[in-house]
């Protein structure tokens, strides 16, 4: 079976809630929409308070190149335009809702039925991709339009979508795959077509056979998607080491994948695009995996963006007793949450629920030279000579060790026998690497 | 015998050519250097510790040496003395700036805010700056997690293990400017140490709107604007919620300090007040 060729782990795979049917989240009475959710430039409001807003309403336009628009998923009235706490406590641009009923813009189709043919060409839907404000629902919330616009002379030779879901405990993409095929390779489809390539790899894990057998079986239906099952290993849905898993193409340091002619997309990605061409349906809602080995109702949920993490708290019965951390995202790569009071975003994929005893972290003792995370590193780099320069405060040099490659992935801090906080050292050198970057374009 | 006179004349002989070649060679590519630099250098501490903003002290002279006036080239450590001293043998004018220190500008800690999250990840300011606002939620307030103690090279900042806030010795501050630059929330600023060592000052750069402020740190200005009234002398301005006494223009007659209503201005070593303090007070100038 294929998979990436450097380091990984395998961590406890953890998938509680593979068996809860997706449900929908009930509509908050009110609701905070940040305006900015995407990463790059902040789009700029349309709306001023106390304006009527349907659902699917374009609420802030983006106006730079790197970035997205954002769109009511309420109706309802806009009580307060102000700042609002996001998860890591800081505050931003956020438009505050009153919710009434649940009106959708007249153009959008709500209907289920499954809509094949596609109208648009190319152009047309790299166009609507952008209107509707899709952002890759991988975690970074890269504006996905922005990925199909080549540069010049490039050309994709492959369009790559990343079901893996390695990352332990989340569920939302497999229950995706299993409830929404048709959509998800529907979507496929209209990626395809925007890109101008015959052939669409989607790579899922072996610990999904059925989501590969479900989906095989319906691909059968759409020309040119091949449904790879790739080895369980982590983190295989890392963009460059999915790539190599299944182009066994090798893209260059600090490049893009383009360069070796693939583009990346997450399958939940997909399934907004599906949305946003077939039925007008701009990204304002998506799936949340609410998890943890102490809650009692392990659920997936179809949450609209602007919902308040408390309130999906409530829903699920409540945090349980010795709750330690609240993670946005799973185990290895997700954010504890600051402030319970935030609302989700685009890219809020789960809400992991650990104990104090889970989430503490290791005792910190001496390392041990093992080089176990030389490894496991799947960027073929030394964590723990990135570290000790990090800890003397070289930063030049952890830019020579290659810093900057680093995938964030989480697995020499997983694997270090010594509770070193080798991720975290690697995290602090990027950061100051990228002061020093700043201030050499300046001079 | 003869092995010897040859083995002597060999050596000779290369000796010779040798110092021949030498001596083209360093008239070829002598650098020729002003020897004042050596003077200024030697006057200089030697530390190298970067406080000026230059690789070492050899650096600072050269640039001084270059420059030919002592116009914003300073070294921190030696302070007047040893500008006056180099203005002296360069025929310079010594630039008489006033003397500086460093000061944090946040009272907030763990005394005067209430910790809604625990941080664990790596200590380290910047890091933990772009990763959440604080354990008290306050977005602008220090983190408390040294990396200003980490870079000073004069020993002068410690942590308060009581408060969790940075404080300057001030003694051993010579206003090099590291911390400022270090801090990623740009709380510490050089200011006029201020005669007999009195300083007024905001102690908060928190820039939120004042009941948002105010939930999260007892001390924090609200952007009110009763300092900025009640100042004779122009000195107070207040721009995005905050109040900022430009040291300048102060005259250092601590109305504001009373008339402030959250006590988010201190005033530094002055006698006691008069009047009977509140307990609130007395606690700010201790600190």
């Amino acid at each position: 079976m294929k998979t990436f060729n450097k380091g990984g782990v395998h961590p406890q795979e953890n998938k509680l809630s593979n068996d809860s049917a997706i449900e929908v989240f009930p509509l908050p009475k009110q609701a905070v929409v940040f305006v900015s959710q995407h990463l790059g430039a902040p789009s700029t409001l349309v709306v001023q308070k106390g304006d009527k807003v349907k659902a699917g309403q374009l609420i802030a336009k983006a106006e730079q190149f790197i970035c997205a628009n954002t769109h009511s998923p309420y109706s309802g009235t806009i009580t307060k335009i102000d700042f609002a706490t996001d998860f890591t406590g800081y505050k931003k641009p956020a438009v505050y809702i009153d919710v009434e009923g649940d009106e959708w813009m007249e153009d959008i189709d709500t209907s289920k039925d499954i809509v094949r043919e596609i109208k648009l060409d190319s152009a047309q839907i790299i166009e609507k991709i952008k209107e509707m404000g899709i952002v890759g629902l991988g975690g970074a919330a890269f504006p996905t339009h922005i990925k199909y616009m080549l540069p010049q002379g490039k050309k994709a030779d492959f369009l790559i979508i990343n079901a893996v879901e390695c990352e332990p405990y989340l569920t939302s993409d497999y229950r995706l795959m299993k409830e929404k095929a048709e959509e998800c390779l529907t979507g496929i489809e209209i990626l395809k077509k925007a890109l101008n390539v015959d052939k669409a790899l989607v790579g899922i894990e072996a610990n999904k056979p059925d989501a590969i057998e479900h989906l095989t079986k319906i691909s059968k239906n759409y020309k040119g998607i091949n449904i790879v099952p790739l080895k369980t290993k982590y983190p295989q849905g890392a963009e460059k080491q999915l790539i190599y898993a299944l182009t066994k193409r090798e893209v260059p340091s600090g490049k893009l994948p383009i360069e070796v002619g693939c583009v990346v997309n997450n399958i939940g990605t997909a399934q907004a695009v599906y949305y946003a061409i077939q039925k007008n349906m701009p990204l304002v809602q998506n799936i949340l995996t609410f998890t943890g080995k102490n809650v009692k109702q392990k659920k997936n949920l179809l949450v609209r963006v602007g919902t308040p993490i408390q309130s999906v708290i409530d829903y699920c019965g409540g945090l349980p007793e010795d709750t330690g951390k609240v993670i946005s995202g799973g185990p290895m790569m997700g954010k504890a949450i600051s402030d319970l009071s935030a609302p989700t975003v685009k890219t809020t994929s789960a809400l992991l629920l650990m104990s104090k005893k889970e989430s503490s972290r290791k005792e910190e003792t001496n390392c041990l030279r093992c080089g176990k995370c030389v490894t496991v590193c799947p960027m073929g780099l030394e964590p723990i000579k990135i570290a000790q320069l990090a800890e003397n405060r070289l930063w030049e040099d952890t830019e020579k060790s290659y810093a900057m490659d680093c995938i964030e992935c989480g697995s020499c801090l997983y694997t270090c026998p010594a509770g070193r906080p080798l991720l975290d050292l690697i995290r602090v050198s990027k950061n100051h690497i990228g002061d020093i970057r700043r201030k050499r374009a300046q001079r | 015998m003869s092995i010897i006179i040859y083995s002597v004349l060999v050596l000779v002989l290369t000796g010779i050519i040798s110092a021949v070649i030498l001596y083209f060679v360093a008239q070829k590519f002598r650098i020729v250097e002003d020897p004042r630099i050596d003077l200024v250098a030697e006057k200089l501490p030697g530390a190298n510790c970067g406080g000026c903003g230059y690789a070492g002290c050899r650096s600072l002279a050269e640039a001084i040496v270059k420059a030919g006036s002592l116009e914003g080239l300073r070294c921190p450590v030696g302070g007047e003395k040893i500008s006056s001293e180099i203005a002296e043998l360069l025929g310079l004018e010594a630039s008489t700036a006033e003397p500086q220190i460093a000061v944090v500008r946040c009272n907030g800690g763990r005394l005067n805010t209430t910790s809604k999250v625990m941080y664990e990840g790596v200590q380290d300011c910047l890091y933990a700056h772009l990763n959440f606002s604080s354990e008290g939620g306050c977005p602008n307030g220090c983190l408390g997690l040294g990396n200003c103690v980490g870079v000073c090279a004069f020993d002068a900042i410690k942590m308060d293990p009581k408060s969790g806030l940075p404080v300057v010795d001030e003694e051993k501050c010579v206003a090099c400017g590291l911390c400022v630059k270090t801090c990623p929330r740009h709380i510490i600023e050089l200011r006029n140490k201020g005669i007999k060592n009195r300083r007024v000052f905001v102690s908060c750069v928190n820039t939120e709107k004042g009941a948002l402020a105010k939930k999260n740190c007892n001390v924090a200005c609200i952007g009110c604007g009763k300092c900025e009234k009640v100042c004779e002398f122009d000195a107070i301005k207040i721009e995005n919620n905050l109040a900022y006494i430009d040291f300048n223009k102060c005259k250092l007659c601590r109305k504001c300090v009373q008339e402030c209503p959250t006590g988010a201005i201190l005033e530094i070593n002055f006698p006691p007040r008069k009047e009977k303090l509140t307990i609130d007070q007395t606690q700010s100038i201790q600190n």
